[in-house]
């Protein structure tokens, strides 16, 4: 089998040149439900002033802060000083929408990154014990954990795995990102990050599991496969070199929608474990409706589907042939 | 299956397992020397600057200001040397500084900062949202290096109480055009007992003490102040022994009451929680009503159900605990049958509903409150079953705030505020008439001139016992003639581990709580005990 990579090139060329269009479209979109929100952001800047401020005050504000200008003003404004490098400054957070960004993001897709990563190692593993023996005892355990889990809310198996590691057995800390007014180190960061990452991985498994199951099983039932162990070939060999390959499209596409849950995915157990993320400030962001926040952090997520979406097809088309490149 | 089960399982299990050893734990006081200090608290500032409204009444840490307050509340010099006194026409307070003060850069501290501060929240183009503190504030002139004078628009008695904002350096901020983009937001430079070490955000704020400090460098260092957004997490941080002192709820700060090591310390504050009741609407319009609703409230049982003991009832817009200007006379027990007499003697029958009516006006009213906000929707929930029991239909509805600030002439609304530092403060704009209508400014549009007369009085009294008359009869004519229904003034409760001292030194608090005011006001005055 050989990778198609000019028919791959097209492909990202192609998405590449689609993004830009989705991308405002996306902001414009964006700007029209600000300015359409019954959210006040001058209310919002002041917090629990507002309840002793005057109303010159918070007229001098709007004017101040801009958010009286129309839409489209504002959304013309925000790409020209975007299109120069500037994001912008954040109303919540007094400071350059980069930097709060740059502040949060990596934390986030390091807890998100992790979690999804080892998700995706366990339920690569358990999937393909659960599809070798098809309704066999390990078959029909793992996926009814895998149904159990799915159905507990991430909150509450966030607090409970807090209580129990961090309370009872004292073999965790109970959050934050290093201990109190340690300086960040990787030891400490590693050592605050195997909780919540492995809460996150355990709740991330069981979709993937149940996935990858399918898949396997699929696959494993096509003539082809037959026709391999027919002819002598090892279903060890079987499995990897047939079964796998043909399972593993549908899987990436899996993924690749997956993709942005690694910048927003977490806001829950960023919450439980006082992970500094971004997903708490996006919530702030959206609250407050500090436009250039939201802006950035919804482009953001947008790229981030693209490119997942991007990444998992042009993988899936470079492991399987049979998969069409779009044109 | 409930949350809650798992969660109280989880505090009781927390408790026995503290323990001042843990190998997870924080710093422990027990210890002695010079020790840091662990804080949770919910939330972190949104910046550190105060000139756009970081912690306008002292205890801001990192800064200076020119008074302080004691315990008391009292105002004591700390840049200036002595409390100024007014000008024989109230119009002038000469403030004489220090001069051997630094900022943590160590450039001197001088006159000319002391005027930009307090210019730069002057400035219109800056709209900084202290503005409106400084209003009576017409001019500030630097005399000399050491000496400023304030020059005001017309006497305002008050007016020290405004002089507990951080002083900020000419030299870094001079020039500033992004004020909410500003570096020195998060980089603060202050001349204050501790500086900023290190800001991770949404995680953690470090400072150190500053060892320079003109007052003697503080003894607890460092002071750490985690931030843990929901209350659950931060009473299990409480319980893994990584947090020395917290912010908690009530209902979970009870979890550590029999902890040995720790204890729970409930402060007054001059919070209060009330109903504001509209003019114009056509039931709370009447004297009547208005009188016979507040003798209807139950304000013990919404502190012991509602607050969970953590609270104690309001009667007014003056804290029991400000004891130079609270008025006792004026409190007023809870007696529904005087209530239904009221009703009945100013022509509201009872109606078959049970809700009582007036030509054809039925006796109804919609309390509004924060949708989100707990405390109030029980309170309003309180308020309705209060008033059904004397033939009042009261209808609660929950809404934002968008919603609800354009019904607020017209619908009753579940408001809070009040401020410890002076009676003036607050209550002029919610009760004056000169307000009438201006937002949340005396929203109901209130409008009595013997209130009036009382709150102008207050502003312009300068001898102690004018003023305090003054107060206690603004206490009077509200109880006569209530524009709200006061209901509660909250306490805030806190987890503080044994083994500070100066960590039991009580100050009245302000609404805002967890990283300037709390059990740690003083922090530049803790040690800690061996």
């Amino acid at each position: 089998m050989r990778p198609r990579w000019r028919a791959v090139g097209v492909l990202v060329a192609r998405r590449m040149a689609l993004a830009v269009p989705v991308l405002v479209v996306v902001s414009v979109g964006l700007f029209g439900l600000v300015a359409a929100s019954p959210f006040d952001p001058v209310r919002a800047y002041l917090g629990d002033r507002v309840m002793v401020t005057s109303q010159d005050t918070r007229d001098a504000l709007a004017e101040r802060l801009g958010t009286e200008a129309g839409f489209g003003e504002r959304w013309l404004t925000w790409v020209q000083a975007t299109a120069t490098g500037d994001l912008g400054t954040s109303l919540v957070f007094r400071q350059p929408v980069a930097e709060v960004v740059s502040d949060r993001l990596g934390w986030s897709l390091l807890l998100s990154g992790t979690g999804l990563g080892v998700g995706l190692l366990l339920a690569l593993v358990l999937g393909t014990l659960a599809a070798v023996r098809p309704d066999g005892p390990l078959d029909r355990a793992i996926s009814t954990a895998a149904a159990t889990v799915e159905s507990v809310p991430s909150f509450f198996l966030g607090l409970l795995a807090l209580w129990l590691f961090a309370v009872v057995l004292g073999v965790a800390p109970a959050g934050g990102l290093t201990d109190p007014g340690e300086p960040v180190t990787a030891e400490q960061v590693l050592r605050h990050l195997w909780l919540p990452a492995g809460v996150l991985a355990v709740l991330s498994t069981p979709w993937l599991v149940l996935f990858a199951r399918q898949s396997l099983r699929l696959a494993l039932a096509d003539d082809y496969v037959a026709g391999a162990l027919a002819r002598g070939v090892s279903p060890r060999r079987v499995l990897l070199t047939h079964a796998a390959p043909a399972a593993a499209p549908g899987f990436l596409a899996l993924l690749g929608a997956r993709l942005p849950e690694l910048v927003t995915g977490a806001i829950l157990i960023e919450t439980v474990f006082s992970w500094p993320g971004v997903g708490a400030a996006s919530v702030r962001a959206a609250l407050a409706v500090d436009v250039s926040l939201l802006a950035a952090l919804t482009v953001l997520g947008t790229a981030a589907v693209l490119l997942g979406t991007l990444l998992a097809d042009a993988l899936a088309a470079l492991v399987d042939p049979r998969v069409a490149t779009d044109g | 299956m409930g949350l809650g089960l798992v969660l109280t399982a989880a505090l009781v299990a927390g408790c026995s397992a503290t323990d001042p050893d843990a190998p997870t734990g924080g710093s422990s006081a027990a210890a002695g020397g010079s020790e840091g200090i662990v804080i949770g608290v919910g939330s972190e500032p949104d910046h550190l600057n105060p000139v756009l409204g970081y912690a306008p009444d002292g205890a801001s840490r990192v800064f200076d200001s020119l008074l302080v307050r004691e315990a008391d509340l009292s105002l004591a010099p700390s840049l200036a040397t002595s409390v100024p006194e007014p000008s024989d026409d109230g119009l002038t307070y000469t403030v004489e500084l220090r001069d051997d003060v630094v900022f943590h850069d160590g450039e001197p501290l001088t006159a000319d900062d002391v005027v930009f501060t307090y210019e730069t929240v002057l400035d219109p183009s800056v709209a900084s949202p202290l503005a409106g503190d400084l209003e009576a504030l017409a001019e500030v002139v630097a005399l000399d290096d050491t000496t400023v004078e304030f020059r005001l628009e017309q006497p305002y008695v008050p007016f020290p109480e405004r002089l507990t904002l951080g002083v900020v350096p000419e030299h870094v901020l001079a020039g500033t055009t992004d004020w909410d983009g500003v570096a020195f937001n998060r980089e603060p430079v202050g001349s204050g007992p501790y500086r900023l070490v290190s800001w991770t955000a949404g995680d953690s704020i470090v400072l150190e003490a500053n060892a320079d400090y003109w007052d003697g460098a503080p003894e607890v260092t460092p002071v750490t102040f985690a931030t843990t957004g929901d209350d659950q997490a931060r009473a299990a941080r409480m319980s893994a022994g990584e947090l020395d002192a917290a912010v908690l709820p009530a209902r979970l700060a009870e979890q550590f009451e029999d902890v040995e090591g720790l204890q729970v310390q409930r402060r007054a504050t001059a919070d209060y929680r009330g109903i504001m009741l509209p003019q114009e609407h056509p039931v709370t319009g009447d004297l009547a009503v208005r009188q016979a609703l507040d003798l209807a409230v139950d304000r013990e049982a919404m502190v012991d159900g509602v607050l969970a003991g953590a609270g104690e009832p309001a009667y007014g817009p003056v804290a029991p605990s400000l004891a130079d200007f609270y008025e006792p006379t004026a409190e007023r027990t809870h007696d529904p049958a005087a209530a239904e007499q009221l009703l009945t003697d100013a022509g509201w029958v009872l109606g078959e509903d049970d809700v009582r009516s007036r030509d054809g006006v039925r006796a109804e009213l919609t309390v509004m409150y924060p949708a989100g906000d707990t405390v109030r929707e029980q309170l309003a929930l309180a308020v309705a079953t209060d008033a059904r029991a004397v033939g009042v239909d009261v209808t609660v509805d929950g809404l934002s705030w968008e919603a609800i600030e354009p019904r607020m002439g017209t619908d009753a609304l579940v408001m809070g505020f009040g401020s410890p530092y002076d009676p003036d403060f607050v209550s002029y704009q919610l009760f004056h008439s000169s307000y009438a209508g201006q937002g949340f400014f005396n929203p109901g549009s209130y409008d009595n001139p013997a209130v009036d007369q009382a709150l102008d009085d207050g502003r312009t009294a300068v001898e102690g016992a004018a003023r305090q008359e003054a107060y206690s009869r603004l206490q009077t004519e509200l109880a006569a003639d209530p524009p709200w229904l006061f209901l509660t003034y909250l306490e805030h409760v806190y987890v503080v581990s044994d083994g500070w001292s100066g960590s039991d030194v009580e100050q009245v608090e302000p609404h805002d709580h967890g990283f300037n005011a709390g059990p740690w006001w003083n922090l530049q005055d803790w040690s800690a005990q061996g």
